[in-house]
């Protein structure tokens, strides 16, 4: 128990350390990736637009004074609108664009769990069921057609 | 499973493709153009470039104007601002408004811009490019003319402009044979 909570801490730790080094220390390249072009919509890693390259003057020098990548992003959403982001924020409407489709994946897994559930019912319906003796019976016609092969078998 | 169910997920299907089949078709009949000449030109109320006054196309009913919008990392907005200036010194007394729309661009850039170019007339800042779509604006610069009763008029000039180009479509706004 002790083992498994120790691996779930070391691979809790795995992901939200690097994020919060991201956060505070961002490097233009991730930021490239995290935002638009306003006038090419393109990533700005993408793009050679005048505009990109202002983008990225002004990050570096954010970057050089101290700046977090959300405080940097902040101040490029308050010059171009949210449009600059390359991903909708976690917040308000934007919310609805990270939910939606955990909504359906969800939906989308019961809706397939249910159906299989009634699917192997069915099949287990339609298969015939053991007699009293244990064995499986046969349908009476297969089983008279057996016993008339085996007696001329025999025969 | 039951039919009410069955029924209830057939109509949430049918209404998810009327709505998606809505949306394109909004999107097909209304695209992001250029208004015509003859056509109301796009109302919008924006903020002032030095100040927090808003500033509404609607307040100008009654002048021509000259819209032009530009971003402070275009070359040839640079080459057209003495233009607009010279014309707006000219024009502004015979009821000739140039009003340039910042979009697409720093607050401080275009600050220094407006500074350096000796601009006087009025600069408003669309920060989240709403304007553009209105006015079908694919790059910068671009101007259109408004007449007094708000309808756009002459040509739309895509690219900077000359001076001629200037006076044949004021002249249009003012209803002065051009």
């Amino acid at each position: 128990m002790t083992r498994k909570l120790l691996a779930v801490l070391v691979i809790a730790l795995a992901v939200v350390a690097p994020a919060a080094a991201s956060e505070q220390s961002p490097t233009l390249p991730e930021l490239e990736r995290e935002l638009i072009c306003p006038t090419c919509h393109e990533t700005l890693a993408a793009s050679t637009s005048p505009i990109a390259d202002r983008m990225r003057v002004f990050i570096r020098a954010r970057i050089a004074a101290g700046d977090t990548k959300s405080e940097i992003k902040d101040k490029l959403v308050d010059q171009f609108g949210e449009s600059v982001l390359a991903a909708p924020p976690k917040s308000g409407f934007n919310l609805l664009a990270w939910l939606l489709p955990l909504v359906g994946i969800v939906l989308a897994a019961g809706v397939v769990g249910f159906l299989a559930y009634r699917w192997s019912r069915s099949r287990k319906a339609e298969e015939p069921g053991p007699s009293a003796n244990g064995r499986f019976s046969l349908d009476p016609e297969l089983e008279r057609r057996l016993d008339e092969e085996l007696a001329r078998y025999d025969a | 499973m039951p039919g009410r169910v069955r029924i209830a997920l057939q109509a949430a299907a049918v209404l998810v493709v009327a709505l998606l089949l809505a949306l394109l078709g909004w999107k097909v009949f209304n695209p992001e153009e250029a208004p015509d000449a003859g056509r109301p030109a796009p109302l919008f109320t924006l903020p002032h470039l030095t100040s927090d006054e808003q500033v509404s196309l609607a307040s100008f009913r009654g002048k021509a104007v000259v819209l032009n919008f530009w971003a402070s990392w275009c070359g040839p907005c640079k080459d057209e601002a003495p233009l607009l200036e010279s014309a707006w010194n000219r024009y502004k007394d015979q009821g000739v408004v140039v009003l340039g729309v910042d979009a697409q661009d720093f607050d401080v850039d275009a600050q220094r811009f407006v500074d350096r170019a000796g601009i006087t007339y009025p600069v408003v800042r669309d920060k989240h490019g709403s304007t553009l779509g209105h006015y079908g604006v694919t790059g910068f610069p671009e101007t259109w003319f408004i007449d007094a009763q708000g309808r756009i008029v002459g040509e739309h000039v895509a690219g900077p402009l000359t001076e001629e180009d200037l006076e044949r479509n004021i002249k249009i706004a003012l209803g002065q044979p051009a």
